[in-house]
Order: C-alpha cells, then sequence, then structure tokens
C-alpha cells in the first residue's frame, strides 16, 4: 500500500507483537498491492480465474460489492476495467491487526496506516487516546482533536501522488469542493470504507453520513469550512 | 469573408496566447493569513532549518507532477508559484531536509471572508458548520490525508524545480 504505518502498545513490552503486526501488513501489501506483479490482486488483473482466488479474496470482493450497494455505487473498485480494492483493505486490515494485538493479550494500543487509525484502552498516560485531525491547508497542523474511546476513524481526501479516489458516475470528473472528510465510526474498518464512499460524493457526502447510524463526520470543504454531523461533537476534546 | 475568417484565427491564436500566458504568469495576490475568518494562526515551522532558496513567485505553472517525485532535492526551503484554483489563490513553501520534503506550507489558500460564513439552517437542519482553526493541543496520533489540488500540484512543482 506504500504507506507509513505506526503501532504503539502501552501495556505490553512484548517487541513480538509489533513485529508480528508489521509482518501482517506486510503479507497484506503482497497480496493487494496493484504495484507489484506478483501480487494476487495484480494476477487477478493480469486474468487469474475466480476459482482460484483465495478465500480471504473473494471474501474482500463480497465486501467490496456489499459497500458497494450501501452506498449507492460512489464505492466502486473497479476503475477501467481493473480491480482495486485497497480503498476498503486499508480500513479492513488495521481492523484485523486490531483484533490480532486483542486476541494476543494487548489492551492499550492504537494502529495507524496512512492517516486511518483503530484505537484500543488508553494511552501511556492512562487517558483516552487522542486524535488530531490534520489540516488539509497545511499539512503539519492540526484543527481538531477527538477522544475516540475505542471507535475507529479515518480520513478521505487527496493525496500528494495524485487523485487517488474519484466519482465512479462521473469518472473523468475529480470530486470538487471538499478537501477532506473524517469519519469516526464502530471501527476503522466502517469509518474508511464510508469516508472514501462519501468523499467522492463531493459536498452531498457530509449529509449521506449524516443519515447513516453509526457515523459522524466532519468535512472541510475548499474554503476552510467545516461542516459536521450532529454527533460528532460527542468526541471533540479540542 | 476571406478577411473575417484570418481575423477569426488571429483573434483565437490571441485568446489561446493569453489563456497560455495567464496560465504561466503568477498572480500577483495579497497575502492572505493562513487561517480562515478571524482566527490568526500563531503556530510556526519549527522545522524550517535552512532558509535559503528563492522566494520569488515567477515560473511556469506547467512543471510535472513527476518532477514533485523525482527523490533527492536540495535542502532548503522553496516558494512556489501561485496558482488560481478558480476559487482562489494557492500558493505554497516546500522545505526539503536530507533531499526529501519535510513541510509543505500553504503561504495563500482559498479564503472565505467572515461575511459569507453562514449556516444554512434551511438546506441542514442537522448538520453544523464552523471555520476551520489551527490547533496546539497535544495529540497521540493524526488521522488525516495530505492534500492536493492541480494548483497545488502546480505550486508544489513550481516550489520543487527550484529544488532539483
Amino acid at each position: 500500500m506504500g504507506m507509513p504505518i505506526t503501532v504503539e502498545v502501552v501495556d505490553s513490552s512484548d517487541s513480538a507483537l509489533l513485529s508480528s503486526t508489521f509482518n501482517y501488513f506486510h503479507e497484506i501489501d503482497e497480496r493487494y498491492s496493484t504495484y507489484k506483479d506478483s501480487s494476487e490482486i495484480s494476477q487477478i488483473n493480469h486474468g487469474l480465474p475466480k476459482t482460484q482466488w483465495s478465500t480471504e479474496m473473494q471474501e474482500i470482493m463480497r465486501l467490496c460489492e456489499e459497500t458497494k450497494q450501501e452506498t449507492d455505487s460512489y464505492f466502486d473498485v473497479e476503475h477501467s476495467g481493473k480491480l482495486d480494492p485497497s480503498g476498503l483493505v486499508k480500513g479492513w486490515s488495521i481492523w484485523q491487526a486490531a483484533q490480532k494485538l486483542l486476541k494476543a493479550g494487548a489492551a492499550d494500543f492504537y494502529i495507524e496506516a496512512g492517516g486511518d487509525i483503530q484505537s484500543n484502552g488508553v494511552n501511556s498516560e492512562g487517558k483516552p487516546w487522542l486524535v488530531g485531525i490534520r489540516n488539509p491547508f497545511n499539512t503539519d497542523e492540526t484543527i481538531k482533536t477527538v477522544r475516540l474511546n475505542g471507535k475507529g476513524i479515518a480520513t478521505s481526501g487527496t493525496y500528494i501522488r495524485g487523485q487517488h479516489i474519484y466519482n465512479p458516475h462521473a469518472p473523468e470528473k475529480p470530486p470538487r469542493g471538499v478537501q477532506s472528510i473524517t469519519l469516526i465510526a464502530a471501527n476503522v474498518y466502517e469509518a474508511d470504507r464510508f469516508a472514501t464512499a462519501a468523499f467522492a460524493m463531493g459536498k452531498a457526502g457530509i449529509m449521506f453520513i449524516e443519515k447513516q447510524p453509526g457515523l459522524e463526520g466532519y468535512m472541510i470543504d475548499d474554503a476552510g469550512i467545516a461542516t459536521y454531523t450532529s454527533g460528532f461533537n460527542e468526541y471533540v476534546y479540542a | 469573408m476571406k478577411k473575417i475568417f484570418i481575423g477569426t484565427i488571429v483573434l483565437a491564436t490571441l485568446v489561446i496566447y493569453s489563456l497560455g500566458v495567464r496560465h504561466e504568469r503568477p498572480k500577483v495576490g495579497s497575502p492572505v493569513s493562513l487561517s480562515t475568518g478571524s482566527t490568526t494562526n500563531t503556530k510556526t515551522n519549527s522545522a524550517v532549518s535552512t532558509a535559503s532558496g528563492s522566494s520569488s513567485t515567477s515560473g511556469s505553472g506547467a512543471a510535472t507532477q513527476s518532477q514533485a517525485a523525482a527523490g533527492a532535492y536540495k535542502d532548503g526551503s522553496y516558494t512556489g508559484s501561485t496558482e488560481d484554483a478558480f476559487y482562489g489563490n494557492v500558493q505554497v513553501k516546500v522545505t526539503v531536509q536530507n533531499g526529501k520534503i519535510a513541510v509543505v506550507n500553504f503561504l495563500q489558500y482559498p479564503h472565505t471572508h467572515d461575511t459569507s460564513v453562514f449556516i444554512n439552517q434551511q438546506a441542514m437542519p442537522l448538520l453544523q458548520q464552523e471555520a476551520i482553526k489551527a490547533q496546539n493541543a497535544h495529540v497521540d496520533v493524526v488521522s488525516g490525508a495530505t492534500y492536493t489540488s492541480q494548483a497545488f500540484v502546480q505550486s508544489l512543482s513550481n516550489a520543487l524545480s527550484q529544488a532539483a
């Protein structure tokens, strides 16, 4: 996926927890990177028949289809005949990695990959993890601080390496008007997939999120104005 | 008819030329504070170690994104061209440390005047709005995307072409 990943575990000094987490993300990258010819997704895009797909890949594609149905087709992993499920795999894999940490006995940790975060428990000071929302106009600033209380958070926007989200209903036009949309959901998987879809909707995305139970959002538009859902303030720390 | 035809071609050429020039010429915009509304951003960037480089806003916005991805740059701070982002001007300053992009700051970005900030209660009965402002709060971790737009890419490419 070519993105920085941060893992912090505060209630264990077992470094094997960290290395196994990073190994897991490495495996995910080997399977889903469209930049690697050897990855399963690249082989699929070169014609690997569905009967030979891994069980996990079939599950991922099922989740992608489910998300497409839930988002009025704004979430779509098929671009120009090629499949790229990375918009779902990122959140899904963070969530899977968090489950693995929980099973291994960790309780106080967070995992962050490419700006999407799953936290659990408390930080090293015994307080809820504080998550800053990055200023889309100035990448070394934050403009909002939230407490996740075990929930997941994801932000969709446009990236320096190029527009990575597009509107499937108008592929030639990049989504306009919105700089970034940050979602808080039951877990990072839910936050990530709906953030991807909501960003593709442009300014209508935040109203779509308002109507979804269990999702809260903070959208920043081109003018530096934030529009946020009715329950978002419950998470705001500063 | 022929004269009209030639005149049309001349006119079309001029229009195309003027568009090209407009595209390349830096806009001279009044510096806009890096904040929205009445809030003032007082956060300084401590990551800037070397402050060499050009502060000129000249140069073409036509630099390609591949330059932005080209790897090792000379350390320093570079100011990109001012680009028209349709809804306002975008201009960035990029700081290169150890050959890599360390910080990208917006010197100008589209700015909404206080008077145009309003909440449309009829259209959005449940949603709320506010102007964003920079915080100094300590956080454990940050959620966010690294922003770009066409105007951003052009200003950044221009800045990085100076660092190449």
